[in-house]
């Protein structure tokens, strides 16, 4: 095989034992890796509890991680969220990833439960299981460094251990798998860390057409100006992203009664740079080096966080944000959900929070104590304890990121199909709807919009299955992705042949949510994006989205996904794709 | 989507991409729709289906794309590959299919962004919007005409131009619509407020459209007021600027400019460089044309003269340079600034043409348009000393 090792390693925790499977190279190629992959083991448990000893926890790498293909060093965590009780996956950076493929393996599934605190550690094929009640309570920052020599280091700090349901892994000290509360299903296995450290190399059919596409992507990647123009993400981290959207007045501000904030032009990128003075740095094998740390080693927040930290709170101390950042990072928490629960617990409280207090609230999720076991929970959970559901800017139970639905109709779409609840990363119609990749379409329209979410859902399961950045779609195509994938693997193929793979694992988490009872009811936005206007500006109306309107698009996304009416698959289309599925 | 399949259609008609009549667009939402009935538009309905993609267009290009696109799909095997900056960029290479079926036409889309059928036209498709596969089709026939001047010249040169490719030359020139003998007159400046630059921009992008210096699309301009530039979004069309132009503070106050336009970089610098108040770059065809033209038979350099060609070249006054789009190591932002210093204009090398405004755009146009004219002039002699 090449791109893929051909193999994976199951880890039973309660049974201490391991053993490698060799997967056919079918199995390969209907999906792909990462996501793709991690979907196909996960789909047989996803009707257990996330807490249940025998739900995976599977980390999986994609055919191009490990090689020249250009931004290739991610991989995808997933198992069920807590949180949302949905799929849960994630992708992150890192070097995980690029060391997992070096230990000759594609992928970890995770199952059992140690009977107390462990940790594993692989080298290359080696496999160990050690205890780590040392690490109890651990931040995520100082056990890091205990275990960096060890290879790539996946971690959970004091919130995964004190039940926070949106607590994250983080890999490599600051790259968050941060989403969906995927660090509580790795503490729920008794589970501290994981390292892994590799000295093969990934095979590669062809090299020399490897870097013909990685030219080809590379100089789309310097043509584009949000990646690598002057103040693109390359030189500015993605909050080059704050003034846009604060421009464009769609930036969450005040738990979303908001959508402009007047301080955005002190809080921004350039804000930071100036405090910070940062240096590039990234993930294993990218050039474009989004992440930003400041010349004290403080990591510069990425764009959800430095929104939600100030705008969406409120807050006009671009230092508080930094250290809201870090504090998350450290207690092994989404920075999206904590910032948006906070912001929650503001509006229904009637407290405006200082920034003082927004660190000692953190400071509190992330050991469990004071009020701080109520907002652990998420701001669903404690909306409704309040009997205030409605304030609780979410879907499926997940917070919203850093874009308001109002001014980006897709984004509407697309935050009520995601499979993993509140997430602009499915279909990220921010690139088109926004940035004007590969063109701009009209932000304020939902004309069409029901087949375009539905394609860039499909392209970024494909992308996340590779697994790339999403952020290099912004200029590059699944069409030069083609050819990397083909010159790696040797498998002939196309963009439109990837795309079809990308609906069949996008369909399957379709499948996987329907069989946990999520249908339409939970395809929907809270109600204030339909009531309440948002911060209209100069040639600029934020209006209300139009309830009737979102539904039709809604009924048009399920007849183009091939879903019934209630949003649930359908037999006929899931043979179709090749995938099994009863319909109740 | 009928708004978008019908505004699309026009634009190619009006481009002079397509004759009246000829483009058929359509649009995938929850139901296709097109732009006008057609016998076609049940085969093309089955690409549709085989492909993830929400808009067709297919059309037979208008003249003298027409007769210049059948001569090169006589010449290649599956594909043409054009050398322009466009084509190495975004197209990689232009496939053709020998036959009008679904399952033909979709093989190739699957793989690139256009297909030509002999006879048929240009089929291109758009994942987002019809809008892409508009830029697609007008991409073909800007490649495709400096391909066959850029060819003929080249041929003529080595005393190898065929009958045919003659006959098809002497057609396709009698296409040729000749430029304006006279630049417009645009708005003085300098502008007095924010309002004017917008104003201004606008208007010398829509002339610049209808003068035919750009191609639609392609292009990009701006213009400094008050430490702030007022740039061309980036896929913006230099016809339709209203509501995309971003002003980007030069004083790094915001990152605003990651929506401008890629050039935004080598428009910054060539202002500051130059003490000029304004920038306009067109892809007018003979610039582009006379600019990939080297009578250089042997250099180490073969094939990448875009990015590496290492001599001092220039067309009359104006410096021909290297670059690729955008800020990467071969970006012409390297390259385009220096070479503006004390010149009315620079080609980039196989991309187009940039021309600075001193206090209005009055200037600039006048010399995109002499400069173009200059070329096209250059053009025919060449090729007249070798016939």
């Amino acid at each position: 095989m090449n791109g893929w090792n051909g193999t994976i390693l199951h880890i039973d925790l309660s049974k201490k034992i391991h053993h490698f499977e060799h997967l056919d190279s079918e199995i390969y190629k209907t999906w792909i890796g990462g996501k793709g992959l991690a979907g196909y083991y996960l789909h047989p448990h996803i009707m257990r509890s996330w807490d249940d000893p025998e739900m995976p926890v599977i980390f999986m790498a994609g055919p191009l991680v490990g090689t020249a293909s250009p931004t290739s060093g991610r991989m995808c965590i997933m198992s069920r969220s807590p949180l949302t009780g949905t799929v849960g996956d994630c992708s992150v950076g890192g070097s995980l990833g690029t060391e997992l493929k070096k230990a000759g393996l594609d992928g970890i599934i995770i199952t059992g439960k140690s009977d107390h605190l462990s940790g594993i550690e692989i080298t290359d094929k080696s496999v160990a299981i050690r205890d780590a009640d040392d690490f109890a309570g651990m931040k995520t920052g100082p056990l890091y460094e205990r275990l960096k020599r060890n290879g790539a280091v996946a971690v959970v700090g004091p919130a995964a251990e004190n039940n926070v349901l949106f607590s994250s892994i983080m890999v490599d000290d600051s790259y968050a798998a941060g989403r969906n509360g995927i660090g509580l299903v790795f503490a729920a296995k008794n589970l501290k860390y994981l390292t892994v450290k590799g000295s093969g190399h990934v095979a590669v059919h062809d090299s020399e057409g490897l870097k013909r596409a990685r030219e080809d992507i590379f100089r789309l990647i310097a043509s584009s100006p949000v990646l690598f123009g002057e103040q693109g993400i390359a030189y500015y981290g993605t909050g080059a992203l704050y003034d846009l959207m604060d421009s464009r007045r769609m930036m969450p501000t005040a738990n979303f009664k908001r959508t402009h904030f007047d301080m955005a032009s002190r809080m921004n990128a350039a804000a930071y740079k100036e405090k910070y003075a940062p240096k590039r740095a990234g993930c294993k094998g990218c050039h474009i080096l989004c992440k930003k740390v400041g010349q004290e080693g403080d990591h510069i927040p990425e764009f959800e966080t430095m929104s939600h930290f100030s705008a969406l709170l409120e807050n006009e101390d671009i230092e508080v944000v930094t250290r809201a950042n870090a504090l998350c990072n450290e207690m092994g928490m989404d920075t999206i959900s904590a910032a948006a629960t906070l912001a929650c617990f503001s509006e229904i409280s009637g407290e405006r929070l200082s920034g003082y207090r927004i660190l000692s609230l953190l400071e509190e999720i992330g050991q469990g104590e004071g009020m701080g076991r109520e907002l652990g929970q998420g701001s669903y959970r404690y909306a409704v304890s309040k009997g205030r559901s409605e304030l609780s800017f979410s879907v499926k139970k997940q917070e919203l990121p850093a874009y308001d639905p109002r001014g980006a109709y897709g984004m509407a779409l697309a935050y009520a199909t995601s499979t993993r609840g509140g997430c602009h990363l499915r279909a990220y119609p921010i690139s088109h709807e926004i940035l004007r990749k590969p063109v701009a379409t009209d932000r304020f329209s939902f004309a069409g919009k029901a087949r375009i979410i539905k394609i860039e859902e499909d392209l970024n399961a494909v992308v996340d299955s590779l697994t790339a950045c999403k952020f290099v779609f912004f200029a590059s195509s699944l069409e030069e992705y083609a050819r990397a994938f083909t010159t790696v693997t040797g498998v002939e193929t196309t963009a439109q042949d990837l795309l079809k793979i990308g609906e069949r694992i996008y369909y399957n988490e379709r499948i996987m949510n329907a069989q946990n009872g999520f249908t339409s009811k939970d395809d929907d936005l809270p109600p204030r994006f339909f009531e309440e206007a948002g911060s209209s500006g100069t040639d600029i109306e934020v209006k209300p989205l139009n309830r009737e309107e979102f539904l039709q698009v809604r009924a048009n996304y399920y007849k183009i996904r091939g879903l019934d009416e209630n949003g649930v698959p359908k037999e006929e289309k899931a043979a179709e794709l090749g995938l099994k599925w009863e319909q109740p | 989507m009928k708004q978008l399949v019908d505004k699309y259609a026009k634009k190619l008609v009006a481009a002079g991409l397509a004759e009246s009549g000829a483009p058929l667009v359509g649009g995938l939402d929850a139901e296709l729709v097109w732009n006008q009935r057609s016998p076609d538009s049940r085969e093309l309905g089955k690409v549709f289906n085989k492909l993830n993609i929400n808009s067709l267009l297919f059309s037979k290009p208008a003249e003298p794309y027409c007769s210049l696109i059948e001569y090169l799909v006589s010449c290649a095997d599956d594909a043409i590959y054009p050398g322009d900056c466009e084509t190495r960029t975004f197209m990689h290479d232009l496939p053709v299919v020998r036959t009008f079926d679904a399952d033909e036409i979709a093989r190739a889309l699957k793989q690139r962004k256009s297909v030509i059928i002999p006879g048929r036209g240009i089929i291109t498709w758009g994942r987002v919007s019809p809008e892409q596969a508009f830029i697609f089709y007008s991409s073909v026939c800007f490649a495709c005409f400096v391909k066959f001047f850029a060819d003929y010249l080249n041929d003529s040169r080595a005393g190898v131009v065929s009958e045919e490719q003659q006959r098809v030359f002497d057609t396709v020139f009698k296409h040729l619509e000749p430029l304006p003998e006279e630049p417009p007159v645009l708005m003085q400046g300098p502008y007095q407020s924010e309002a004017e630059v917008y104003r201004a921009l606008s208007e010398a992008g829509r002339l610049t459209v209808e003068y035919h210096l750009v191609d639609s699309f392609f292009g990009n301009i701006s213009y400094l007021y008050n430490n702030t530039l007022y740039i061309s979004q980036t896929t913006s069309s230099l016809d339709e600027l209203e509501g995309c132009i971003d002003p980007c503070p030069l004083d790094g106050s915001s990152c605003t400019s990651i929506t401008a336009s890629s050039e935004f970089t080598a428009h910054r610098e060539v202002i500051l460089r130059t003490g000029m108040k304004g920038v306009l770059h067109g892809h007018p065809r003979f610039s582009v044309i006379i600019s990939m033209d080297c009578e250089k038979e042997i250099c180490e350099f073969k094939g990448q003269c875009h990015i590496k060609c290492p001599e001092k070249r220039f067309f009359e006054d104006i410096p021909i340079v290297p670059g690729e789009v955008g800020t990467g190591p071969h970006g012409l932002c390297h390259t385009l600034p220096p070479a503006m210093k004390g010149h009315r204009g620079v080609i980039v090398y196989g991309h187009g043409l940039f021309t600075v405004a001193r206090d209005d755009f009055n200037e600039a146009f006048a010399n995109l348009l002499a400069i173009e004219r200059g070329c096209r002039d250059e053009y025919f002699k060449r090729v007249g000393r070798h016939r």
